[in-house]
């Protein structure tokens, strides 16, 4: 008992020393803050690689998914500085589209699909991005002419999402679809763990379109003006930077990896309308850890929160799982708002 | 040849009017500077001439064409470029990346001009694959001037290139812009540091309450008894 006190009292003497810090040396708290997070994320990462590998490894194959979604967010956020709540239903949409367009012809290598996935994908991307430039044309543009605050923007999103929803669920109805039915095999890898064809193809993917964004931003000359666009948006524009067509590029790039990422997740899975909705607050989640506004913060987001929801299902029940999610956002919120990647504010 | 010209410009945010009809002259390759106290409408006067403000009334005339309520993005493609008072640049993008986004709208091989611009501020230069972000303040303003200079503007408009800068940097920054104005440049610019900025200008206007106050030469402002009592401390 006497120990437990004992102990009690320390950790509190910690957290007072936490809270002195944080008021008196803000700049300090930041890097220890910075510091502390990382580490205990890579403890965390080698505690549950020797834990459960294969649970580690499900949750690198989801979270690649919540990184496409995320990313798309992230950008939608720096540019145009709104929470899109229709994000979620934006890759369900992707999903149901190449569902719509898959043509099952045959199968490539020990994959379960063939290359009419790889069109379906393409049909997919093509549609939700271009999709949303329209619907940014007819619903956000309007309200940013009339110089709307953000909340009108995330409220319109929501409307958004559930729109998007009830058109699904009328033309498909509420029952799960799958892509390709039958058993395919998993392979057997080292260390007892268990991976699909499939799965590699979901990180494949995943890696190629990564690094394309990349290379977007970072190599070509509308990727710059989108990362110009997000730092500041007024000498965007005295820079003779056109905000429109930054926009429409940020809606074709978010909209086309939100397509791609609910495909994997109907490919992993399976289909349902609010599959979409279900991802969101883990999209949320792994935006905000990695820091709003920057596309790696959202990979390392997407990865941790995906990584932790998977582990954790060994100690609770599975139902819980989103729980997990949603203690690493608060807790980020609470230690370190801007998260591990975002800008000082 | 006049190159910029504002005729009893009035503008203002929202409800409120600044402005009251202010004029100003710039000729070619002039320096000009509008001095004034806190809230004279020196500020609002260039972000109107930009077009970033509506010119509620008057007239904008650059290079004796009107371009008055045009948007910045037509501005800067007619050759005029701007540089606010802070924020600047872009903080997450190199110095390099922040030059590009300068020369944004040129279509054609804007890399000899990189290099001319980036020669003219060797310190800048060093630190060209750098991060913005983590330049000094002096540097900063630099790299700002070095971004508007990419588009080979007619005219520059300047909000305070001094602003909370340390002595030193304060004289290297005028420096600059006498050279700028040398290489053939019409400079306009704000400022809080009357004495140095008239001291290389060809003309100053002093604005007060959202009106022309004074006008004449850097020199004849800089002896004017009414500037000297109110903007040079003594």
């Amino acid at each position: 008992m006497a120990e437990l006190v004992a102990r009690a009292g320390k950790a509190r003497t910690l957290l007072t020393t936490l809270v002195m810090l944080r008021r008196e040396r803000p700049d300090l708290f930041d890097a220890a803050t910075g510091i502390g997070l990382w580490v205990l994320f890579g403890a965390f990462l080698i505690f549950a690689v020797i834990t459960d590998l294969q649970l580690v490894v499900v949750g690198i194959i989801l979270g690649s998914i919540v990184a496409l979604g995320a990313i798309g967010l992230t950008l939608v956020y720096g540019i145009m500085k709104f929470a899109n709540f229709a994000h979620g239903d934006m890759m369900m949409c992707g999903a149901y589209l190449a569902f719509f367009a898959f043509i099952s012809g045959g199968s490539i290598g020990p994959l379960s699909f063939g290359y009419g996935m790889i069109l379906a994908i393409l049909v997919a991307m093509i549609s939700v991005g271009v999709g949303s430039v329209v619907i940014d044309r007819l619903v956000y543009h309007p309200l940013r002419q009339r110089g709307s605050g953000v909340v009108v923007f995330a409220i319109a999103s929501l409307g958004l999402a559930i729109t998007f929803r009830a058109l699904i669920l009328l033309w498909w109805g509420p029952q799960p679809q799958i892509y390709v039915t039958g058993i395919h095999p998993a392979w057997d890898l080292p260390f007892g763990v268990k991976i699909k064809p499939d799965q590699i193809f979901i990180i494949a993917t995943t890696l190629f379109l990564i690094a394309a964004v990349y290379v977007l931003l970072f190599r070509t000359r509308i990727g710059k003006a989108m990362r110009a666009m997000s730092d500041n948006l007024e000498l965007a524009r005295v820079s003779g930077i056109n905000p429109d067509q930054v926009i429409m590029w940020t809606w074709l790039i978010g909209g086309s990896l939100a397509a791609v990422a609910g495909v994997l997740l109907g490919i992993q899975s399976q289909l349902t309308p609010d599959m979409g909705f279900s991802l969101l607050l883990p999209l949320f989640a792994a935006t905000i850890l990695g820091g709003i506004g920057s596309p790696h913060g959202a990979l390392t987001g997407a990865m941790v929160v995906s990584i932790a929801q998977q582990v954790s299902t060994s100690w609770i029940d599975p139902g819980y799982k989103v729980a997990v999610a949603f203690i690493l956002l608060i807790l980020m919120l609470a230690v370190r708002p801007r998260g591990l990647f975002g800008m000082k504010t | 040849m006049t190159m910029l010209e504002a005729r009893e410009v009035v503008s203002g945010y929202g409800e409120v009017e600044i402005l009251h009809g202010v004029s100003i002259k710039v000729e070619e390759e002039q320096i000009v500077t509008i001095i004034g106290p806190n809230g004279a409408g020196k500020s609002t006067l260039l972000k109107t001439v930009f077009g970033l403000l509506p010119c509620r009334r008057g007239r904008v005339l650059f290079g004796g064409e009107d371009v008055t309520g045009q948007s910045p993005q037509t501005m800067v493609r007619k050759g005029m470029c701007y540089v606010p008072q802070s924020e600047n640049v872009f903080p997450t993008l190199t110095v390099q990346e922040n030059l590009e986004m300068g020369a944004f709208i040129r279509r054609d091989n804007y890399r000899p001009k990189m290099e001319e611009v980036l020669a003219l501020f060797p310190d800048v230069m060093e630190r060209r694959h750098t991060r913005a972000g983590k330049l000094s303040g002096g540097q900063r303003q630099m790299l700002a001037l070095a971004r508007a200079l990419m588009l080979e503007p007619r005219v520059l408009l300047l909000d305070e290139p001094s602003a909370s800068l340390a002595p030193n940097m304060v004289e290297l920054v005028f420096a600059k812009i006498s050279d700028i104005r040398r290489s053939g440049v019409a400079i306009v610019m704000v400022e809080q540091n009357a004495r140095e900025s008239l001291k290389l200008s060809n003309r100053g206007y002093v604005l007060a309450m959202g009106e022309n106050r004074l006008e004449g030469t850097g020199e004849s402002l800089l002896d004017s008894e009414e500037v000297g009592r109110l903007y040079l401390g003594g």
